[in-house]
């Protein structure tokens, strides 16, 4: 058989997702936001939610977020994405609103807006990607630094009588009434993937359902950050990250018929 | 009814779209009204208490961003907390409605009136090169009627308008007539007038990308220089005040909101003694009634700003007449209110009649 007889559209099983736009990602080899963002990208058009659909993009190593996905973006001032995507979905219920965070974001300037967000059980999907540090500015202590990891605002480990305890937000998320799905993930392998993908569809859907807020924490590296190789960063979050944010449903009030 | 009352019924019947706010003295009543109103049954408009007053800004960020007409209110401390969303959404270009019910600073201050907040409103107050439509009201019908013309005037050069106003006429009752209820826009409306706006992205259009972020300085200089441009149109077009006496005055007085009010009978009383004065009251603070000034300047023995603060549009009354007669500032501070005589001992004080 020749090869032209192989690459032939109905031979094709995989394809990037056309809500992927052209742009050249300006993620590190090795980081998980490219992945998730290809899930998202995903997901959405399989809801067929492009219409729909808007972002609430951070800031932090995912500020332009907005480039990468093909639907309508806004970019939020640091840590008020929840703040924002508030807005947007009350104003417009028939919307589908997300936030995608960092840890930075979400965990320390933003703790106020996401927790009251999710209180008042906003319905609206927030994705949270923590990796530990501050990957933008150059790998400062992030409020879920592991204690004696080294960052560059740690260089000799996060101690906690200095800088605190690494501050694991996604259970208190989960206390809350508003939220109906908390679910801690990781993109590090295909299996992970899936799973971290079907949550994400879960989510979305129950946003559209009026059912609350979604909190979806994806365990990410980041190999520039944490100076690793992207192989050797996956082994250390597994080692070092899973049984500080074990992965898993931390809540799943959703009936079975979201869940399909 | 109080003027913070006159904002809330003014906002509705304009068809606003939804208010985010935060409960601070002296301007509670007009998150309290909206509660009390529940616009969501009537208009359809959203009322969101919110956890702050950074989420309340960043949630009418977001709200405009889409295209809609949207608001919040605050006092002094709480505008300072406000001032970061400010500037994203002025950056963004962005209509939207800010309303400063002034209480004394600085710090937790007082619950008292001020107006020590004018240079944080007319000089942006947040970071960056950018301007905030300044309008002073002086009245509770001004205080409604301020709403609809700025949210005209932020959807007409997309920019924030905010309204300035100081404790006295957000608490002190006068009749007013409140405008005819307006149709809120229709999704439809807003996409086809906001065709910027985030609504979601269809298969007609690319997509809408509300951003303030440009790493290329190039390209941020550019960005700043189509604002300043927008400002400069503004300051041709929208400068608007109100006066009392200017045909016979040999002095002048400036004062802006509710000392505006106070001084006007300082001049009456004036006037019963053969002294005339005429009184400039800016309605806009920015864009500044800079040509008016300069004009009346040319033609009397001096002036004199009043202001419930320590002398700060006073700079911009010096810049406008050039120093070219004296100017004097009265002012009283942290959340004193002068009465007419007291301004008329001052300007006695600073020209003396013989």
């Amino acid at each position: 058989m020749e090869l032209n007889d192989i690459i032939k559209e109905e031979n094709r099983v995989y394809k990037r997702p056309a809500l992927l736009t052209d742009e050249t990602m300006h993620y590190c080899p090795g980081c998980s936001h490219g992945v998730v963002h290809k899930l998202v990208a995903e997901v959405v058009e399989e809801l067929g939610l492009q219409e729909k659909t808007i972002g609430i993009a951070p800031v932090g190593c995912a500020v332009f977020a907005y480039r990468y996905i093909d639907i309508d973006w806004i970019e939020a001032a640091h840590g008020r994405a929840p703040a924002v995507a508030t807005a947007v979905k009350r104003l417009s219920p028939d919307k589908m609103v997300f936030t995608y965070q960092g840890d930075g974001d979400l965990a320390a300037i933003g703790t106020c807006e996401t927790i009251h967000a999710a209180n008042r059980g906003e319905n609206i999907v927030i994705i949270f990607i923590n990796n530990g540090i501050y990957g933008m500015t150059g790998g400062q202590m992030a409020p879920t630094t592991l204690e004696g990891m080294v960052t560059s605002t740690t260089p000799y480990g996060r101690r906690v009588d200095l800088n605190g305890h690494p501050l694991n937000i996604t259970p208190l998320l989960a206390l809350l009434p508003g939220t109906c799905y908390v679910t801690r993930q990781a993109v590090h392998t295909p299996a992970a993937t899936r799973k971290a993908k079907a949550a994400l569809r879960k989510a979305f859907a129950a946003a559209m359902e009026g059912r609350g807020t979604s909190v979806i924490e994806v365990v990410s590296t980041c190999n520039s950050g944490w100076k690793m190789s992207p192989a050797k960063s996956n082994e250390w979050m597994e080692q070092n990250m899973f049984p500080a944010y074990p992965l898993g449903d931390l809540k799943n009030e959703l009936t079975p018929n979201v869940e399909k | 009814m109080k003027g913070n009352e006159a904002l809330a019924h003014a906002a509705i019947r304009y068809g606003a779209d939804g208010y985010f706010g935060y409960p601070i003295t002296p301007q509670s009543e007009v998150l309290e009204t909206l509660e009390e109103l529940m616009p969501w049954d009537t208009t359809g408009m959203v009322v969101l208490q919110a956890e702050s007053e950074l989420a309340a800004i960043n949630m009418v960020y977001g709200g405009a961003a889409c295209g809609n007409a949207v608001f919040t209110s605050s006092s002094s401390p709480g505008v300072s907390l406000k001032q970061e969303g400010i500037s994203y959404i002025a950056a963004g270009e962005l209509p939207a409605l800010i309303i400063n019910v002034m209480r004394g600073g600085p710090g937790l201050g007082t619950i008292q009136p001020s107006q020590a907040d004018y240079f944080q409103a007319t000089k942006g107050g947040g970071h960056g090169d950018y301007r905030l439509i300044t309008l002073a009201p002086a009245t509770v019908q001004e205080m409604a009627d301020f709403v609809a013309l700025g949210f005209d005037l932020a959807f007409k050069y997309r920019t924030p308008a905010i309204i300035l106003a100081d404790g006295i006429v957000g608490q002190m009752m006068e009749k007013v007539v409140l405008p005819p209820q307006r149709p809120r826009r229709t999704p439809e409306q807003i996409a086809e007038q906001c065709p910027w706006a985030i609504t979601g992205k269809p298969a007609s259009r690319q997509r809408n990308i509300m951003t303030t972020l440009e790493l290329m300085p190039q390209a941020m200089e550019e960005i700043n220089v189509r604002l300043q441009e927008k400002y400069r149109i503004i300051e041709d077009n929208e400068v608007r005040f109100a006066t009392y006496g200017l045909d016979d005055c040999d002095y002048l007085i400036v004062a802006f909101g509710s000392i505006a009010r106070i001084s006007q009978k300082a001049i009456e009383i004036a006037r019963e003694q053969g002294v005339k004065i005429g009184l400039l009251r800016p309605i806009t603070l920015w864009p500044f009634p800079s040509a008016e000034i300069e004009r009346l300047a040319a033609r009397v023995k001096g002036i004199m700003v009043v202001e419930l603060n320590a002398g700060q549009m006073i700079e911009d009354v010096r810049l406008a007449c050039h120093d070219s007669v004296p100017v004097y500032h009265f002012g009283r501070l942290g959340g004193i209110v002068p009465n007419p005589q007291e301004v008329l001992d001052s300007f006695f004080n600073h020209f003396p009649q013989n």
